[in-house]
């Protein structure tokens, strides 16, 4: 019972170390940020390889997504003769979530775990020590341009999943259901708000591009250093930025839409 | 050196991508391009009931939109609600006795204004007030004067 008690509190313990830690960490990475714009070689690599890299898997979810939902609500729209509504269901449904929502997971799924296994196999390859031996900040040196990098890349991409997405639906409801062109973007021109739902949807991709690029990059940099502990962390990355994306998207969703 | 280069070139491809699928939304997908020609003149017109018309409703003349309602309030003193519209510019030759109802788009579709024409040799302007309004249908009511008049029938 009272080792019960004492593994609890180890645990407890242990979160909020790793909670404080990580908090300490984005301090220090935020406060590593100005120095890039001497520097902007570091952060168009990391842009490279977080950003270009990830507007394939993108660009295809996106044009599936958009295909799927074109025909999904072609057959509930139908059902009511409301058919030419098709645009503006798949117009806010993306804008609105399935944009920055599905694209965060992707882009922790892609570029997260790619992040935390490098930080993390640079860790324990004693490359960040190294670095500090030399009176170099790893933090500024490495940390701050990937996580700038993936700031810039997030609200890009989810820009281009939702736009690929409109684009697939247009092609299955125009093209392979027959929907009228016309009816179909005029009525998405009418319901759809620039400020209220587009905007929206970019500031909903800003807070998740932060949040997933600050833990995968915190998981790395915190990780066990063995090749096991490497592996557990980028586990824990895509895990917790899974949650964090879910669980943010509600609190988003409520203050920005809700009228709570 | 080559190497640097393509790298340059692939990541501003990426983000001209992105700001390009950006304007795509706006221009596209939303209402953004008819934003710019809002700079019209303003009217006002009281209703007894504005029903579900909300900012930014569409108002029209023969179905045509010629602006869109730019505030709803209460006015203090007459109870009433009290509507400003913003009117686009290229209208301006329309009568000052013109009418203006509030309908529903469809069964279940929201509402709008419609304006109605007068024959007015005045046209409307700036600040100008519409005398001639007609309220929003509010469902329960007509029920309510229908079940009335049945009753009253029998």
């Amino acid at each position: 019972m009272i080792g019960f008690i004492r593994s609890l509190g180890r645990w407890g313990l242990g979160t909020l170390e790793r909670l404080g830690r990580g908090h300490l960490f984005l301090m220090h990475t935020l406060a590593g940020l100005p120095g890039l714009f001497l520097r902007p070689a570091l952060v168009i690599q990391q842009l490279f390889s977080v950003g270009v890299l990830s507007v394939l898997i993108v660009l295809i979810s996106g044009l599936f997504v958009g295909m799927v939902l074109g025909l999904q609500g072609y057959n509930t729209l139908v059902d009511f003769g409301a058919e030419e509504s098709l645009g503006v269901l798949v117009s806010l449904s993306l804008v609105r979530e399935l944009g920055p929502v599905v694209t965060a997971l992707l882009f922790a799924g892609r570029a997260g775990s790619a992040l935390t296994a490098e930080v993390g196999l640079m860790k324990s390859t004693e490359q960040l020590s190294g670095m500090e031996m030399m009176a170099v900040d790893p933090v500024r040196r490495v940390i701050a341009p990937r996580f700038l990098a993936g700031f810039i890349s997030m609200p890009l991409l989810a820009a281009m999943f939702s736009a690929i997405g409109v684009i697939g639906a247009f092609i299955v409801g125009h093209g392979l259901l027959g929907v009228d062109d016309g009816a179909f973007w005029s009525q998405m021109q009418t319901k759809t708000d620039w400020y209220g739902d587009v905007m929206n949807g970019v500031i909903k991709s800003i807070v998740f591009g932060f949040v997933v690029t600050w833990i995968a990059l915190y998981e790395g940099y915190d990780a066990t250093p063995t090749s096991e502990g490497v592996g557990r962390a980028t586990t824990r990355t895509v895990v917790h930025s899974a949650f964090a994306i879910l669980g943010l998207d509600f609190v988003l969703t409520a203050l920005m839409f809700g009228d709570i | 050196m080559l190497q640097k280069k393509s790298t340059e070139i692939l990541v501003g491809l990426f983000v001209a991508l992105g700001i390009g699928a950006l304007f795509m939304l706006a221009m596209k997908v939303s209402n953004l391009a008819d934003f710019s020609d809002e700079r019209g003149y303003q009217i006002t017109a009281q209703f007894q009931n504005t029903g579900g018309l909300k900012v930014r409703s569409p108002v029209t003349m023969a179905g045509v939109r010629v602006g869109r309602v730019a505030a709803i309030e209460l006015d203090p003193i007459s109870y009433n609600a009290k509507v400003t519209i913003n009117m686009h510019p290229q209208f301006d030759n329309i009568p000052a006795d013109t009418s203006a109802s509030i309908f529903t788009a469809g069964l279940l579709g929201e509402q709008y204004i419609s304006l109605d024409a007068g024959a007015d040799d005045f046209y409307l302007q700036d600040g100008d007030e519409l005398m001639l309004t007609q309220s929003a249908l509010v469902l329960e009511q007509v029920i309510g004067q229908f079940l009335y008049s049945v009753a009253e029938g029998n």
